[in-house]
């Protein structure tokens, strides 16, 4: 900042005149009043001087020989570039479209012979607060475009660091079709997906409140403990909890997150659904029916551990079902007049499309004619997920993330879970873990989960609860086993399930031998393990387990059940 | 004839408030440059370059507003509108005119310095 911004610095003031006396007059004016002039005796001088030195005001005589002042001016304003630099034409003309072709060449304003000493004082005056105040403008729109540019390179270095830990996981899965801004981790949009060990996918789609920076850092917890906990195998329930707790703490009040759980099994072919605070979902049924997957809970991060609760609403599904999910940027995308596309367009949208096209296509076109403009200009984040042969989908669970420490070789473990524990925790996600600190196993998570899966879930539901896998071949009978296993579950006392895991190296790979008992009297696993029996739940476990298991045996009525699987270093390597 | 005075003898007492000590280059400055400016409508005049000596008479006419010559000026006005408006025949009795003028301004300049 120079000091002409101080009323005491005497201004640089460049004339130019053909008239020598005149010249004489205003030069002698100016520096009366305390101004530095230079002078110039035609329209190129005055360029040559003010391209050398500029100067704060120029005054130009608007008829000189050589080059005259309206050319001058033009060349002096293009040269000033966006500093303001008053340019006051000295004239004696008096017509008025001369004096308006001075102004049309860049002029800011006139003055007479003969020269008024009172005037001339006033008008350079005037002049140079219009200047400053140009200048001090300027200077700000500069400082504000800095500070911009500055918060824009903050915003895209925050957003690559966002994008390695809120990385969007399987989202580019086959049955999986999504729109989310570019930024929309800056609209408190977030939107994860991850394969789930045991196969099928954990879905996340989320909204904060509020926007920019502040949304973005309650989306990195949101991130790792999604991402962490789903690809250790626990379940949707397990996964909200955690977030819920998390957010609770590290929000401020006021803060929190709309958001849906997906849990998708492709096997079983249902999806466990958990709306908290987003708009309805839609699942739209191969036959075209619509069915709404309302919001029963309030946002993450409200309600305290003890009051949360974190129920998955189960919904059974055929391939070819879709299910939508989205955040209110959706309902809200505004059109010219200022109304919301809203639930009833939406319907429609989905309703009246053609055969053929996809929910996700139809409703992304339904906004795209109702705002008249692309979504992808406004917050819309919008997921569909379809319902898919679990075969279609071989591969996405192959790339949960791994770490590359080397892990014990030889170890033993005996973990025992005991009567209310037995109702309240899943044991799964602890026992893969420990399996997974063996490098050798991590690219088998999925077989390992599943065997402990099949393993815990047969203890538990037969041996321990007595349960009769037979219900669950109808859809009636599906229900009623569920409600009997939640009513016997809070009931169980003296009971456990107990699993003896042990590890070694062989010469080929390793070998893990999974020894799992439970306190039941036991069940004919003979009738279970019969060829034509795999569309049964335990049966199909069964199968599995002696498919995955290089041996299965059953002990003291099934209540004791051993599983030695054995891996190659060859498969490893080949992966 | 214009009823204008020779020299506004207010306009040249603020010059000599303004000017202080050069008050006195001012004058000869004027004096020197007028004649350069009659010299130049003359030579205009010869080519019958009507724009250049609307032009020159344009610039003087500023000069002698300036000074304090209003009739001058004046003289000089009529002279810039017959060169714009391509009326050279009556310039050079026009020219003899602002001639005949300076010299009555010459000379009263000259009287009020000393």
């Amino acid at each position: 900042m120079d000091d002409s911004l101080s009323d005491n610095r005497p201004l640089r003031i460049l004339i130019a005149d053909d008239s020598d006396s005149d010249r004489l007059i205003l030069k002698t004016l100016l520096r009366r009043l305390g101004h530095e002039v230079e002078d110039a005796r035609n329209g190129e001088e005055a360029v040559d001087i003010f391209r050398q030195s500029g100067a704060d005001i120029v005054l130009l005589d608007a008829l000189m020989p050589v080059m005259d002042g309206m050319e001058a001016a033009h060349h002096i304003k293009a040269l000033a570039g966006e500093r303001l630099v008053p340019l006051i034409f000295l004239t004696s003309l008096s017509d008025a479209d001369a004096l308006v072709r001075c102004l049309e060449a860049g002029g800011d304003d006139f003055l007479t012979k003969p020269y008024n000493r009172i005037i001339i004082e006033a008008k350079i005056n005037a002049f140079n607060r219009m200047r400053l105040m140009h200048r001090t403008l300027s200077e700000h729109r500069d400082l504000i475009r800095d500070r911009n540019r500055q918060l824009t390179e903050e915003q895209e270095i925050a957003k690559r660091v966002f994008e390695n830990i809120a990385h969007t996981g399987c989202l580019d899965a086959p049955n999986i079709r999504f729109h989310a801004s570019p930024m929309s981790i800056f609209n408190g949009d977030v939107l994860f997906a991850c394969p789930r060990p045991a196969g099928g996918m954990q879905i996340l789609v989320g909204d904060f409140t509020g926007h920019g920076l502040p949304a973005a850092v309650g989306a990195m917890p949101v991130a790792e403990i999604f991402y962490g906990m789903t690809s250790k195998g626990f379940s949707g329930s397990d996964v909200l909890r955690e977030i819920n707790q998390k957010l609770g703490r590290i929000l401020p009040t006021g803060m929190f997150c709309c958001a849906a759980m997906i849990q998708a099994d492709f096997h079983l072919n249902q999806l466990q659904i958990w709306n908290g605070g987003l708009p309805d979902g839609v699942l739209i049924r191969r036959n075209g029916a619509l069915e709404t997957v309302a919001s029963r809970h309030l946002p993450l991060g409200v309600l305290g551990a003890a009051r949360f609760d974190a129920g998955m609403e189960v919904f059974r599904t055929e391939p070819g079902d879709t299910l939508l999910m989205m955040t209110d940027g959706v309902l809200e995308a505004e059109n010219h007049q200022g109304s919301m596309y809203g639930e009833d367009r939406l319907r429609r949208s989905l309703e009246d499309r053609d055969a053929g096209s996809s929910p996700f296509d139809a409703v992304m076109a339904g906004i795209r004619a109702f705002t008249g403009k692309q979504p992808e200009q406004d917050d819309v984040t919008l997921l569909a997920l379809e319902m898919v042969k679990e075969a279609d989908l071989v591969g996405v669970s192959e790339r949960l993330p791994q770490s590359a420490l080397e892990g014990p070789a030889e170890w033993h473990c005996v973990y025992e879970i005991q009567d209310r524990s037995l109702g309240q925790f899943s044991p799964l996600p602890l026992l893969l873990h420990i399996c997974m600190e063996v490098p050798g196993l991590r690219r088998k998570s999925g077989e390992i989960y599943t065997l402990l899966s099949e393993l815990y879930t047969n203890a538990l539901e037969h041996g321990v609860l007595g349960l009769s896998s037979d219900w669950k071949a109808t859809p009636d009978g599906f229900g009623r086993y569920y409600a009997e296993r939640e009513r016997r579950l809070q009931t169980v006392t003296d009971h456990f399930i107990r699993f003896t895991l042990s590890h070694t190296m062989t010469g080929q790979g390793g070998q893990l031998t999974i020894v799992c008992e439970d306190s039941g009297s036991g069940f004919d696993y003979q009738e279970h393990t019969e060829e034509g029996n795999e569309n049964g739940y335990s049966g199909r476990g069964l199968m599995l387990l002696r498919k995955l298991g290089h041996s299965l045996n059953f002990r003291e009525y099934g209540s004791r059940v051993e599983i030695v699987y054995d891996w190659h270093f060859s498969e490893v390597a080949a992966r | 004839m214009s009823d204008k005075p020779h020299l506004d003898q207010e306009a040249l007492a603020e010059l000599q408030d303004v000017m202080e000590d050069e008050f006195d280059v001012l004058i000869t400055t004027y004096i020197k440059d007028s004649s350069d400016r009659i010299a130049h409508l003359r030579s205009a005049l010869e080519q019958e370059d009507a724009d250049g000596f609307s032009k020159s008479a344009h610039s003087f006419k500023g000069s002698c507003i300036n000074i304090g010559a209003p009739r001058l000026g004046e003289l000089c006005a009529e002279a810039e509108k017959a060169g714009r408006d391509n009326r050279l025949g009556d310039a050079a009795a026009m020219v003899d005119a602002i001639e005949n003028e300076f010299r009555q301004v010459e000379d009263n300049l000259r009287r009020f310095l000393e």
